[in-house]
């Protein structure tokens, strides 16, 4: 039942690779160059399990690669038509629940749900909008949190708190109502003491979290997805570091 | 906890770690003294508790029985259970309530004196259509009592006044079996687990078969034995006393009148795996019952068969404390019940680790369900072949069902496993039903060509529940029923259960509405298979199943709801102006399509 065990390889559609002690099948996959679609996965943060954009099967059985510790000998289907089908119709779910007008926004371009999106080939959200009615908090002189667009990856959560050391982002709410909030008395991000400078600002993967004051630096055209492809694994390997280091007082 | 202490913030131990209470606790009286947990009370409880103040909004937010906005000084929440709810036959109970007080439901009244609302299934199925009056259950509503409960309700009468007879949740026991039957004496099961030793009696629990009771059927022993294997300085049991499924109410019965038996099943299992604390989850629901597990708890304590030296037995010592939940079904998956005990929202975890080796605050952790610790306590006493000489090959001993809805006598049947349906639905006098929802919504749907099927893990698995429907049902508006109620208890963690349980309810109802086609029911099916094979966890992965089941088994029912025999979507244009020509007042010609 242990976690740790040793080393070995598994294979990923039939590709041999390896995997040292402790990792997942998505580190393993990334550390050997194969993309598995996933949302609110990014290595070097704890793995969360909670988009199911990384479901692959092991013997038929269903898991999510962020989470499922490799062991020597597995046998993992990925790169299926079946599977994915299945990531598609979740990212279509992912698209109704929330409020997102890709032409408006500022993150069109450089949104990894957009990028996932065009990735599967997806060219509409299928079902019907939910269209929920969610707060924008402006209240930041720096940072514009537009909860229309937030995904619950929790990515900033965990950003906030294994990166940042801070306590800045939860995920509220049960269900279908589960939302983003601060931690502040006021319940607004202004009276939280993110920075500009924390990595919970910039990990958004979608527009949910933008910065202020930049808007539309970078013309369409020459964003993140239209020079890379999202399945480009080496991507994501820069180190998880406050972009700006400040000595503790 | 000692009476004599005299302070106020008497140390509440299932706080993890700390004083100042369990965060759901304080969090109750809050609700109670404000009749809402508003913003100031939440920086406050966090305060006070040395908590971030998101996570004590985040656990407001999750839990339905807490409420940002002011409840009425009378809140009452109906079931929505299809056994114990609202809606009771033609007539809608809680429509009836909000006339008589002038009040809309979900509301609270101007004057604050009302509020009425509704709530997941309160447990109460064999005791007529029930309510929970400021968490207290009010049960065998009708249209007469709802009248006089509108009058005490208006004439600002206190609980303690209301006829007592509105609150006697009596434990109707049918067929008592193997556990309910045999007799019992407090102290037997721990005294047998002493004399035989720890090892020896976990070979005993691990011979009889014994398999969780609450719906998984995981192997007791092998719980046990991975917990007890686990490197860990100190091992916790838990008792999941957090029954939420529709339709159940056997734990219940077992928490009223075999409280001591439960107790002891769980000090047995501390024996076993060392542990020297152990808790009981108890759904909020149950509150009621509160006092009197707390009295048992006390006298348990006095007879020496809780706390330091048990029975005279120098270092075993272990004690029990009880954490009272605060409306959550998701609660009852044993991960997301030990992130409610640790004052969190309850978000079922990834596993591997599992809870018996990283449970509660990281430690190897047991936690069963209350009917399996009776059962370890029965067998203790007992021996393993008096438990294995019933049931099946795969399913040892007996079953305690809580069977509710269209039968003669709804109540307690105990059975031993490999029982037919067919002999359960003539015991319980149900000779008319269409169809039997086994092991609640997220259970089986079966109708009469399953009634020859055998209660087993192996055939029919369930966790207690049984539902019987009658021809007078429109299993439409059954499963429509469970599906809203999947909506509402999902905890929103992964996007296919959250998402897709939303899908699957607004499915049902376009073709409810007489909208859908067979598209709109083929679509319908591959969300289903895709929320059932690829949730995160057992509600996801189950909560598609009352609508797999009425497609396989019952496809006539859906049928009469399609608005033609054909694959393409169905819309009707002239209908759809039907708002646009009310709101412009017109009705000539000119403003139909046809």
């Amino acid at each position: 039942m242990s976690t740790a065990g040793k080393g070995g390889t598994i294979t990923i559609d039939g590709r041999g690779i390896p995997f040292e002690a402790g990792q997942t099948v998505m580190d393993a996959a990334l550390a050997a160059g194969i993309y598995i679609p996933h949302l609110c996965h990014r290595p070097g943060l704890t793995p969360h399990g909670s988009c199911r954009l990384c479901t692959v099967e092991v013997g038929g059985r269903n898991a999510a690669a962020c989470t499922l510790p490799a062991s020597d000998g597995m046998r993992v289907d990925s790169d299926t038509v079946a599977l994915n089908a299945v990531r598609k119709t979740i990212t279509q779910m992912l698209f109704v629940e929330g409020n997102h007008l890709c032409p408006g926004c500022e993150k069109s371009g450089d949104c990894t749900l957009q990028a996932v999106a065009y990735h599967l080939g997806m060219l509409d959200g299928h079902f019907p909008q939910f269209y929920p009615r969610r707060e924008v908090d402006a209240s930041h002189p720096d940072i514009v949190l537009d909860r229309d667009r937030c995904i619950l990856c929790e990515l900033c959560v965990r950003a906030s708190r294994e990166i940042d050391g801070k306590n800045v982002f939860a995920i509220s709410g049960r269900g279908i109502h589960a939302s983003l909030i601060v931690n502040a008395p006021s319940g607004r991000l202004v009276d939280t003491d993110i920075e500009v400078t924390d990595l919970a600002a910039h990990i958004c993967p979608v527009g949910a979290i933008l910065l202020k004051g930049h808007g539309f630096e970078v013309p369409i055209g020459q964003r993140t997805f239209d020079i890379h492809r999202v399945s480009e694994t080496d991507r994501e390997r820069l180190p998880l570091v406050r972009p700006d280091h400040v000595d503790d007082e | 906890m000692d009476p004599d202490s005299g302070e106020d913030d008497m140390p509440d131990r299932a706080s993890p770690g700390r004083a100042g209470g369990h965060l759901l606790h304080v969090l109750y009286e809050v609700q109670q003294r404000l009749r809402h947990i508003p913003r100031d009370a939440i920086c406050d409880v966090a305060d006070r508790l040395g908590l971030p103040m998101s996570q004590v909004e985040s656990v407001v937010d999750f839990y339905a029985f807490f409420s940002r906005t002011p409840r009425g000084r009378y809140d009452i929440l109906f079931s929505t259970c299809t056994s114990c709810g609202h809606v009771h036959g033609e007539t809608d109970l809680l429509q009836v309530l909000c006339e008589r007080l002038g009040v809309a439901a979900g509301q609270t009244r101007a004057d604050g004196l009302v509020s009425i609302g509704t709530t997941s299934c309160v447990g109460m199925c064999d005791q007529g259509p029930a309510a929970l009056v400021n968490g207290v259950p009010l049960i065998g509503l009708d249209v007469g009592r709802l009248g006089d409960v509108a009058e005490r309700v208006e004439a600002g009468s206190p609980l303690a006044d209301w006829p007592g007879e509105w609150f006697d949740v009596e434990d109707h026991v049918h067929r008592p079996g193997l556990l309910l039957a045999t007799p019992w004496q407090d102290g037997a099961a721990i005294r047998a687990s002493l004399d035989a030793g720890p090892e020896a009696m976990l070979a005993e629990i691990t011979r009889s078969g014994l398999r969780g009771r609450g719906g998984a059927g995981f192997g007791t022993g092998m719980k046990w034995q991975f917990c007890r294997q686990a490197d860990a300085g100190e091992r916790i049991v838990v008792c999941n006393a957090d029954e939420g499924e529709p339709g159940t109410f056997k734990d219940r019965v077992l928490l009223t009148g075999h409280a001591d038996v439960m107790f002891e099943g769980m000090t047995v299992c501390a024996h076993v795996i060392g542990a020297r604390r152990g808790f009981v989850y108890l759904r909020g629901e149950y509150r009621y019952l509160l006092p009197a597990l707390t009295e048992t708890l006390a006298r348990r304590r006095q007879a020496g068969l809780l706390g330091a030296g048990i029975l005279g037995r120098d270092g075993f010592d272990f004690d029990i404390e009880i954490i009272v939940g605060a409306g959550a079904y998701i609660c009852g998956e044993e991960s997301a019940l030990i992130e409610s005990m640790e004052e969190k929202r309850g978000i079922p975890r990834i596993r591997p680790p599992f809870p018996v080796t990283h449970g509660y605050l990281g430690l190897p952790t047991v936690v069963n369900n209350v009917e399996t610790l009776a059962a370890a306590a029965a067998i203790a006493v007992n021996g393993a072949d008096w438990f294995a000489a019933q049931g099946t090959d795969q399913s040892k001993g007996s079953k305690l069902l809580s069977i509710s809805g269209d039968c003669a006598a709804p109540g307690i049947y105990e059975y031993a496993f490999g029982v037919t349906m067919r002999q359960i639905l003539d015991d319980c006098g149900a000779n008319e039903a269409q169809a039997v929802q086994v092991g609640g919504p997220a259970g089986t749907l079966i109708g009469p060509a399953d009634f020859e099927r055998r209660l087993a893990f192996e055939d029919l698995a369930t966790g207690g529940s049984l539902m019987v429907y009658g021809r007078q049902w429109d299993l439409l508006d059954v499963i429509r029923n469970f599906a809203r109620f999947f909506v509402h208890e999902s905890c929103g963690f992964c996007t296919p259960c959250r998402v897709g349980t939303s899908l699957l309810r607004n499915a049902l109802g376009k073709i409810g509405r007489g909208h859908g086609t067979h598209y709109d029911v083929e679509e319908m099916r591959r969300v289903a298979a895709l929320v059932k094979r690829r949730s995160h966890c057992g509600l996801g992965q189950t909560a598609p199943n009352p609508i797999l089941d009425l497609l396989a088994r019952f496809p006539g029912v859906i049928e009469v709801y399609l608005a033609h025999g054909g694959f393409e979507p169905y819309f009707d244009l002239d209908a759809s102006l039907e708002e646009a020509r009310q709101l412009s007042h017109r009705s000539d010609a000119e403003a139909h399509l046809r």
